[in-house]
């Protein structure tokens, strides 16, 4: 019988293990992302150009703005496509509006494809790292600065970047994510 | 041999008897006949999904209600019928193949058993709310069951909690009754392979049974709690939920093959009088199985989006699965080899089994090979390869060890007859039903969609032509138990000819009470 409590407490435990390894997947997942580059999605922090630019080739970016299926407001990519070389410092600007008559606050979101490109995709400045706030039928030009990293692989050659604008009023206050 | 019936100490009488039993063939009937209950109704919704598909258009149910039809169908028949069919025959079997008294905790025993008819009740309960039963297919993928779920959603999740609750403790008991109760030479590589199988499953159900829990959690907060899990607005992610539920979600299919697995394993070295072919071999393959079940499960997720070197690992690690599964088949089809065989209709199951069930992992290959699972994904051709290993795999398997121990559990001989019938119009009835979804399937029906493009009309006759004979034959079994139960040919402790093992050294019917001074092992 001693046996038995023993062997029972040691499945509980492995019980209860496996339900905090699912939570912990979670983060593990995210941190798993962040490493190899995968699922296209980008660090949220600014970060420094090296001043090195590689005339050798240019790389296409296009941009491309959407809001979520329950989001009012307006959202346009003023520069639908453009050509870098990696290195330089770009600039691409976004018109935004609240088309509602209420305070809202909106989070976008970004998705780079193809997914490897996530990586060495570096954003100096950019209106997703900050929750938007705009008033009622308020509009605004938001922009985003990046450069592309010169190790990029050659195999690309086209990088396009998906903005999508979520309805996060309700979330208030949101992840520092 | 001496008997330990011990007449004081009898059943109940009246309706406590099965409320507070603690006894293991008890619990294990009323596992048994809970899961057949769940296997009709579960039937019943597919005969509604395949009585909509006679023909193309809308004819008989609404597209909402089409969408309950096939998540709830996936869900009753996954945790309401075979799941419980398995823990089931656990209880019954494993305390007399093992030569224990009884499972090693009774009491938890009743618990496990009593938590599920709440759980399907409350399940079955979400068809009669406001917004309907979940719609979202049984894989629940979100933001469908979070952001677009119907308000009974909840219902479903505190459901599953449940359920999986009741699986999680029926597993911790039968891993302890397997390690600390065998009789005392029965060392590890002694016992029956349906033991050996049921450990395994029940390891793999400690290990992703809770991981499930979490993940219904995560949803609950979703929804409830202003949580953003799998809500990419704040910051979360809707392939995460994907991840995980397939990280419950591949072994899961393995809890529902590997005691399977372990039944054919009983039974045809029985019917072919001999030995079974590479015992060891057995157990090192099924141990194979269940690690790799862990190292697979994206090959369900190949197109949403994952890298080259994903698609290229997992489709390997699905494809490495294969080889101890052809181990397997190999020892079932040699120990047949050459053997005495008979064919009652346990055997008929058995063999149907192996035939059947190795199309079904052929078309699993078909699916793992990942290019070409773009074509494949979520069409007929998924559905056709899942209730291949499913039905004449998981339920026949059942079917199987049920005409094979009945005899045992009730002390009469069933109708042999009647059995056949069973068997053949089942055999018939699910290879008209399933085959032609390999057809339809790879010329680009989509599944889970009440109404299809005309080209496909005639295989969808046929497929529902099959589900109404294999649905209907199945009340030939419930014919068979209730003359079985009621009377027939007294049965006697060896039932069959060639059967080897401790369950038939104890009289047919099994007494109450059995195994009460440990017996010896050879």
């Amino acid at each position: 019988m001693k046996s038995n409590r023993k062997l029972i407490l040691q499945l509980c435990g492995a019980t209860l293990g496996m339900f905090l390894f699912g939570f912990a997947l979670v983060p593990l997942y995210d941190v798993f992302c962040d490493i190899t580059g995968l699922n296209g999605k980008l660090e949220l922090v600014a970060k420094k150009s090296t001043g090195v630019i590689d005339t050798s080739r240019a790389i296409k970016v296009q941009f491309i703005a959407n809001t979520n299926e329950s989001m009012p407001w307006d959202f346009v990519a003023k520069d639908v496509e453009m050509t870098v070389h990696p290195g330089e410092n770009a600039r691409a600007d976004f018109f935004v509006q609240n088309l509602t008559n209420e305070q809202m606050v909106g989070q976008a979101i970004v998705s780079v494809s193809p997914s490897i490109g996530a990586k060495y995709f570096h954003k100096t400045q950019c209106f997703c790292f900050d929750r938007q706030v705009l008033n009622a039928k308020q509009a605004q030009d938001v922009s985003v600065l990046f450069s592309l990293d010169t190790d990029l692989p050659e195999s690309v050659k086209k990088i396009t970047l998906s903005y999508t604008f979520f309805d996060i009023t309700d979330l208030q206050p949101v992840a520092a994510n | 041999m001496t008997s330990a019936v011990d007449h004081h100490h009898g059943p109940a009488t009246g309706m406590t008897r099965w409320l507070f039993t603690t006894n293991h063939k008890d619990i294990g009937s009323m596992y048994l006949i809970f899961s057949l209950l769940m296997f009709f109704i579960g039937g019943s919704m597919a005969l509604i999904i395949r009585m909509e598909l006679v023909e193309p258009g809308l004819q008989v149910v609404q597209p909402e209600f089409f969408n309950q039809m096939t998540t709830m169908h996936g869900l009753i028949m996954v945790f309401g019928a075979v799941m419980p069919a398995f823990v089931g025959l656990a209880n019954w079997m494993v305390p007399l193949m093992i030569g224990a008294p009884d499972m090693a905790l009774p009491r938890l025993n009743n618990f496990s058993f009593w938590l599920l008819p709440f759980a399907f009740f409350m399940l079955l309960s979400t068809l009669v709310m406001d917004g309907g039963a979940p719609d979202f297919g049984w894989t629940f993928y979100a933001p469908l069951s979070t952001t677009y779920a119907p308000p009974s959603v909840t219902f479903f999740i505190f459901a599953i909690h449940l359920a999986g609750v009741s699986s999680i403790l029926g597993a911790i008991n039968v891993i302890v009754t397997i390690m600390n109760m065998r009789a005392p030479s029965m060392s590890y590589m002694k016992m029956p392979l349906f033991v050996w199988t049921w450990l395994i499953t029940a390891f793999l159900l400690v290990a992703v049974m809770p991981v499930l829990a979490g993940t219904v959690t995560m949803m609950l907060t979703d929804i409830h709690f202003g949580t953003s899990f799998f809500d990419a607005g704040g910051g979360g992610d809707p392939v995460l939920f994907q991840h995980l539920f397939w990280f419950f979600g591949h072994p899961e299919v393995y809890i529902m093959i590997l005691p399977a697995f372990g039944i054919i394993s009983q039974i045809v070295p029985t019917f072919s009088r001999k030995p079974l072919f590479g015992y060891a071999s057995m157990v090192y393959a099924t141990s194979s199985i269940a690690l790799l079940s862990f190292t697979v499960w994206a090959h369900h997720m190949f197109t949403v989006g994952i890298p080259l070197v994903g698609e290229l690992f997992f489709m390997y690690a699905t494809m490495l699965i294969s080889v101890p599964t052809g181990v397997k088949v190999f020892n079932w089809v040699a120990t047949m080899f050459r053997g005495s065989m008979t064919f009652e209709t346990p055997m008929l199951f058995a063999i149907a089994f192996i035939v059947l069930f190795t199309i079904g992992g052929f078309s699993g290959l078909m699916l793992a090979i990942s290019p070409a699972d773009f074509q494949y994904h979520d069409t007929y051709f998924v559905v056709a390869h899942f209730h291949y290993v499913l039905v004449p795999g998981a339920v026949f398997s059942i079917m199987a060890a049920a005409y094979y121990w009945m005899p045992k559990w009730t002390g009469n001989m069933y109708d042999e007859y009647l059995g056949k019938c069973h068997f053949w119009c089942s055999f018939v009835g699910l290879n008209l039903t399933f085959f032609p979804m390999h057809f339809v399937g790879l010329a680009g029906m989509p599944r889970r969609i009440p109404d299809y493009s005309i080209q496909f009309a005639d295989f969808n006759l046929v497929s529902s032509l099959g589900g109404f004979l294999f649905g209907f034959s199945q009340l030939i079994f419930v014919l068979v138990v209730v003359k079985c139960v009621k009377g027939g040919k007294k049965a006697e402790a060896v039932v069959w000819e060639g059967a080897e093992g401790l369950e038939w050294q104890v009289p047919s019917p099994a007494p109450y009470h059995t195994f009460e001074t440990p017996p010896e092992v050879k």
